[in-house]
């Protein structure tokens, strides 16, 4: 008998010891380990990039008046491009844990359709006036306002009701987008050249788009959405067991779904708002996220990807300001990038 | 055994020329009489009228004709191929493949005629297509609206591509002019190109049996004696010719082979073979009807019928997704 009962004592796993018994967010003290080294690593990188970007190729000679000027107007750069990493990094993976799904992007909600109609039909209405005197904050203030409308109105009118569906109200976001985008072309031909040249500059996301006014509106935005966000990353981790099992361990699915995609909503729209359309960072971000972090908690998460978010950003316009000479592609080379690697992540995931 | 009187099945009028459908045509009739006289150029009373009528209004009602048949049965097809009801050229990727095509060839020749250019695009639009198609067997779905959603994203990433080239090159206005489609510049001269499309709608009329079994999925197809793989290389190909010839001569025509083939299942169901000539016409008709809005809502200047057809085609389609969410089939 003695045989079949089953040890009362049976020796416990060797565990690092004083540490409590609970599973955290890392399952072994190697992978914690790997973590904070991560951590470490992309911080580092991060302050490679920013002191590099402040400093490099400065023409002043160190520790004159105008070296720190320079480096003054090259440190408001950086600090949007901080701003942008944490917007666009932070509600994508947000967005991603509660659409269950690491293939989609909050932006492709038609906010840059949206943004790509304000500034265009701005410059049809008003010329080249227009599309200067549009700068303000209050420019700036209006099109966040538009772009919240429109999300919390689709949010409130697809995800709400008995026939509630993330994926509808995806497509329809998508398709009003495209309808804004027929607009947006057609305006687009009536201009002349040299409007057009001005527009362009807008259309591609550049942080010489950012302006420093805005900054009273933009940066409380952010922090607020950021902390919502923070404050319900318990909440976020239940909900990437799916619907089902978040419902089951007591979360609120629909309520959580909708304010976590409102803050997703605010940090996109500031981002759009600032800089201009950046379709595929947020994604790019995440997905190295996921890999970097390699945990499922988001308190872990967050801080990984919008620090992944400020070096890629960062690196990607040290080297093409200084070694490609063309820092106004930038955008459009981290939408190549990060556009190829969503298809092989696609394609090695082999599931949607 | 005795009482139960056999009745013969009661079918569904399946014939390909009903009255209904004469009807049908009788209305697109009427709409393209109206295309031939509408216009700012007074035909019937200046000196060159009637000249003037052959040199652009006939030759703009005939594209209209064409363009509207092919893209509406492109669409068709790929849904068939898919089996997915919000797959079309424009929500796959394949209208973005083509306009690269078209601005490769621009690059490699200077000043390239129309046929290079047709043949550059319509090689890249079956390549993008194919690559779509390899996604959607490599990748299974838990929901068919994630694949409209991946295609727009890969369009997403193949227009940036072509946004780059055209910035280097300095020729990003006059891409959006290329893309935005439109019946402006169809001249006589410019356009009998399009008559290619003829042969295409032929094919899918002759193959619609064929696609009908293979929008069974693979295995069913290769039970009843298909070759799966050479049915989807073929309507593939029937789709990137369409596709590639209409982007160069017309532009884009979003949403066009999305909403007319759901209208007609809408309507009566999924029989490919009598529904084929609906989806012809009503595709014809819708272009036209656009067409002349079009030209009469600015006159005595035109809009591109692309910002008509996006507009409506976007709000049909989301009516289409309300409607299914309502009636819980997604």
């Amino acid at each position: 008998m003695a045989l079949i009962t089953a040890a009362p004592h049976a020796p416990a796993a060797p565990r690092e010891a004083s540490s409590p018994r609970r599973s955290g967010a890392f399952p072994t003290p190697r992978a914690a380990r790997r973590y904070w080294l991560v951590v470490a690593a992309l911080v580092g990188l991060a302050l490679l990039f920013g002191t590099l970007l402040i400093s490099y190729a400065n023409p002043m000679p160190l520790g004159t008046r105008g070296f720190w000027l320079i480096a003054q107007h090259r440190s408001v750069a950086v600090f949007v491009m901080a701003l942008i990493a944490v917007c666009q990094a932070v509600a994508t993976v947000a967005f991603q844990t509660v659409t269950n799904n690491r293939i989609l992007t909050p932006s492709i909600m038609g906010f840059e359709s949206l943004y790509r109609a304000i500034q265009t039909t701005s410059v049809y209405l008003f010329g080249l006036a227009g599309l200067v005197s549009f700068t303000g904050v209050w420019s700036f203030v209006f099109q966040v306002v538009i772009m919240m409308a429109l999300a919390c109105a689709l949010y409130g009118w697809l995800l709400s009701g008995r026939f509630a569906n993330l994926q509808v109200m995806l497509l329809i976001g998508i398709v009003i987008g495209g309808g804004l985008g027929a607009v947006s072309s057609f305006m687009q031909r009536l201009l002349t050249p040299s409007e057009f040249d001005v527009l362009t500059a807008r259309m591609f996301g550049s942080v010489s788009n950012a302006n420093p006014a805005y900054f009273p509106v933009a940066i409380p935005l952010v922090v607020v959405s950021v902390a919502v966000l923070w404050a319900m990353s318990r909440s976020l981790n239940t909900l990437s067991l799916g619907r089902d099992a978040a419902v089951n361990l007591g979360v609120n699915h629909r309520r959580t779904m909708i304010i976590v995609l409102i803050a997703a909503s605010a940090l996109i729209a500031t981002s759009t708002a600032l800089v201009g359309p950046l379709t595929f960072l947020g994604f790019l971000v995440a997905t190295l996220a996921y890999q970097f972090a390699d945990t499922f908690d988001h308190r872990y998460l967050f801080p990984v990807a919008a620090l992944t978010g400020f070096v890629v950003l960062s690196a990607a316009y040290f080297v093409m300001n200084h070694i490609f000479y063309g820092s106004g592609v930038v955008s459009i080379i981290i939408e190549l990038v990060g556009g190829t690697v969503f298809l092989i992540v696609i394609l090695k995931k082999g599931r949607l | 055994m005795t009482g139960t009187t056999t009745r013969p099945r009661a079918t569904r009028a399946a014939g390909l020329l009903d009255w209904r459908l004469l009807i049908g045509v009788a209305v697109v009739g009427v709409l393209l009489v109206a295309s031939l006289f509408v216009g700012v150029y007074d035909i019937v009373g200046a000196e060159d009228g009637w000249q003037m009528f052959f040199i652009t209004r006939v030759p703009r009602t005939i594209a209209l004709v064409l363009a509207g048949a092919a893209m509406a049965m492109s669409g068709l097809v790929m849904q068939l191929l898919t089996q997915n009801r919000f797959v079309e050229p424009t929500t796959t990727g394949t209208t973005e493949w083509a306009g690269l095509g078209l601005l490769a060839t621009m690059i490699v020749f200077p000043n390239p005629p129309l046929l290079v250019r047709m043949v550059g695009a319509v090689i890249f639009a079956f390549i993008g297509t194919m690559i779509f198609f390899a996604f959607l067997r490599r990748v299974t779905l838990r929901s068919s609206l994630i694949v409209p959603i991946v295609g727009i994203m890969l369009g997403a990433v193949v227009g940036s591509v072509s946004t780059f080239v055209a910035l280097q090159t300095n020729s990003l206005q006059n891409l959006g002019v290329w893309f935005a489609g439109s019946f402006i510049s169809v001249i006589e001269g410019q356009y009998e190109v399009l008559w290619v499309v003829v042969l295409i709608v032929i094919a899918i009329f002759v193959v619609a049996d064929r696609l009908t079994v293979a929008g069974l999925g693979e295995d069913i197809a290769t039970n009843v004696g298909l070759n799966y793989n050479r049915i989807v290389l073929l309507g593939t190909g029937l789709i990137a010719i369409a596709t590639g010839v209409v982007t160069v001569v017309v532009g884009n025509l979003p949403f066009l082979g999305l909403i007319v083939p759901n209208i007609v299942s809408m309507i009566r169901g999924d029989d490919l073979r009598s529904n084929l000539p609906w989806v012809a016409l009503l595709g014809v008709g819708i272009v036209t009807a656009c067409d002349i809005i079009s030209r009469v809502i600015i006159m005595p200047f035109e809009v591109p019928v692309s910002l008509i057809l996006g507009i409506v085609g976007a709000a049909v389609f989301i009516a289409l997704l309300l409607r299914q969410r309502r009636a819980g089939a997604l």
